[in-house]
């Protein structure tokens, strides 16, 4: 497999002649980087950004892979709301890109994905039937499917309960090695335990937090886990205060 | 038990109704009563039949093409900004024109055949269609838009794989309203000018001083509608729930 390339980003983003963010980022290729800062300050708008999606707002600045490949299509992305089609059984869903780009699908592949995230015995069902851990393991094969180096998730485990979380945490960390990952998080402990490395927004600067010397996927109990977690959540309540 | 509560309506029907030839001691050409026009229904079924075939084919057909040109011009209005700028106020400015008021020219221009008919039925449904689907494939969740443009779907698939599932709903709200919508369309061009049909046979008994014969017909066409609306409606429910992901 190719290395995944790296995002660099530079550059600030007006809202009606407002600065919503004035942003430097290196999101290294291969690792996972976790995005914090309070809600509003432009986590979301950065992902959409680089998408290609609609804003509201206008970018002066740049932003590239650190490949020197362009971005477009290498791309994929997962957001809080699993967005799966009501109408399609759960195979389907994992394979509506290939549909949406009128490519044939490849279902052995959509099947072995679904095998992976533990949903093979669920393949002909509807989301309606079923639970919200379960659509979010979905929703993650039909981000695998796209089978890209680069993913963009946007709080994608925070509608889920605890227990719940923390099973998606560890499943996206195992199949997503070694692809570029951008978490847009809310969560301290979530960066705590996934990240490779943390950069806290603002709407002045990013800054670059330091992450635990041990390797994630750490263990949620792990004193420097809690003690990253901990600290995070304390700068985090400054800057919204 | 729904068929126990139609029984029940019918039932009460009928007897406000023979109660009201009782107390207005009406003439039976200015109100028959329910079983002078029971009478009248099956001295005169062969004929009510005929005409019931007749007008049934034209709302059937009417609500066929109408909800084809329907759906078609919702989706070429959500398919392009710039038909939607040129098309919809057009569209909205010919609702301004009676449809009743086109129904002579109509006669006129299509003949005294179902034709004529055909086409007033077409007419009269197909703002309703069009405008509750076209707004049915305009409501779509935004995170579907950024899910496709982030996998780059091409405009029609998107259409095809996402906007029209969505949109079924909508479209059974506006087939609904086109299933009371094209009766009317149809006998309205009836009356203007026909020589078949339940509006043509209401007419006609009504010129022969045959209120009975009138009555029946204008029963046998509410049973039609009725009949129309209950069966739009299964489907429209099932549009629901196919939408929905919801099996049996």
């Amino acid at each position: 497999m190719t290395t995944s390339p790296g995002i660099t980003l530079k550059g600030q983003h007006r809202i009606g002649g407002r600065v919503l963010f004035d942003a430097d980022l290196l999101i290294p290729g291969g690792q996972w980087t976790c995005l914090l800062g309070r809600s509003g300050v432009g986590k979301s708008t950065i992902l959409r950004l680089i998408l290609g999606l609609e804003t509201g707002g206008l970018f002066s600045g740049s932003f590239a892979a650190t490949d020197g490949m362009p971005l477009a299509g290498r791309i994929s992305y997962m957001a809080q709301s699993d967005l799966l089609l009501p109408w399609l059984s759960v195979l389907d869903n994992v394979c509506i890109g290939a549909r949406l780009r009128g490519e044939s699908p490849h279902f052995g592949r959509a099947r072995d994905l679904l095998n992976r995230v533990g949903l093979s015995d669920h393949t002909d069902q509807k989301p309606a039937t079923l639970s919200g851990g379960m659509r979010q393991r979905a929703a993650l094969a039909r981000t695998l499917f796209e089978d890209r180096p680069i993913l963009f998730l946007d709080e994608p485990f925070s509608a889920l309960d605890a227990g719940t979380r923390a099973d998606m945490q560890e499943l996206a960390s195992d199949v997503l090695q070694d692809r570029t990952v951008l978490l847009v998080t809310h969560d301290p402990a979530e960066a705590a335990r996934l990240a490779h490395q943390i950069i806290v927004m603002s709407a002045q600067a990013t800054q670059n937090w330091p992450v635990p010397e041990t390797v994630a996927l750490r263990e949620i109990n792990a004193p420097e886990t809690l003690a990253c977690q901990a600290k995070l959540l304390a700068y985090l309540r400054g800057i919204a205060a | 038990m729904r068929f126990r509560d139609i029984l029940m309506t019918l039932l009460i029907g009928l007897g406000l109704w023979q109660a009201l030839v009782i107390i207005t001691d009406a003439p039976h050409f200015i109100l028959p009563s329910p079983w002078r026009v029971a009478q009248a229904a099956y001295k005169s079924r062969v004929i009510i039949a005929e005409n019931t075939w007749v007008t049934a084919i034209e709302v059937v057909l009417g609500l066929l093409i109408g909800t084809l040109l329907g759906v078609a011009t919702a989706i070429q209005l959500a398919m392009s900004k710039t038909v939607e700028r040129l098309m919809l106020p057009i569209l909205v400015f010919t609702q301004a024109v009676p449809v009743f008021a086109l129904a002579p020219l109509l006669t006129l221009w299509f003949g005294y055949g179902m034709g004529s008919k055909i086409v007033m039925a077409v007419l009269i449904i197909y703002f309703p269609v069009t405008s509750a689907f076209h707004d049915g494939l305009t409501r779509i969740d935004s995170g579907y838009r950024d899910l496709s443009i982030s996998m780059g779907a091409g405009g029609w698939n998107f259409m095809r794989y996402i906007q029209i599932p969505q949109a079924l709903p909508s479209l059974g709200t506006g087939l609904r309203l086109a299933a009371v919508y094209a009766p009317i369309g149809a006998v309205i061009g009836e009356w203007v000018g026909a020589s078949k049909g339940l509006g043509y046979l209401m007419l006609l008994a009504n010129g022969r001083a045959k209120i009975d014969l009138m009555f029946a017909s204008l029963i046998v066409l509410a049973c039609l509608t009725v009949f129309l609306h209950i069966t739009i409606g299964v489907l429209a429910t099932r549009l629901n729930r196919y939408a929905q992901g919801v099996t049996n």
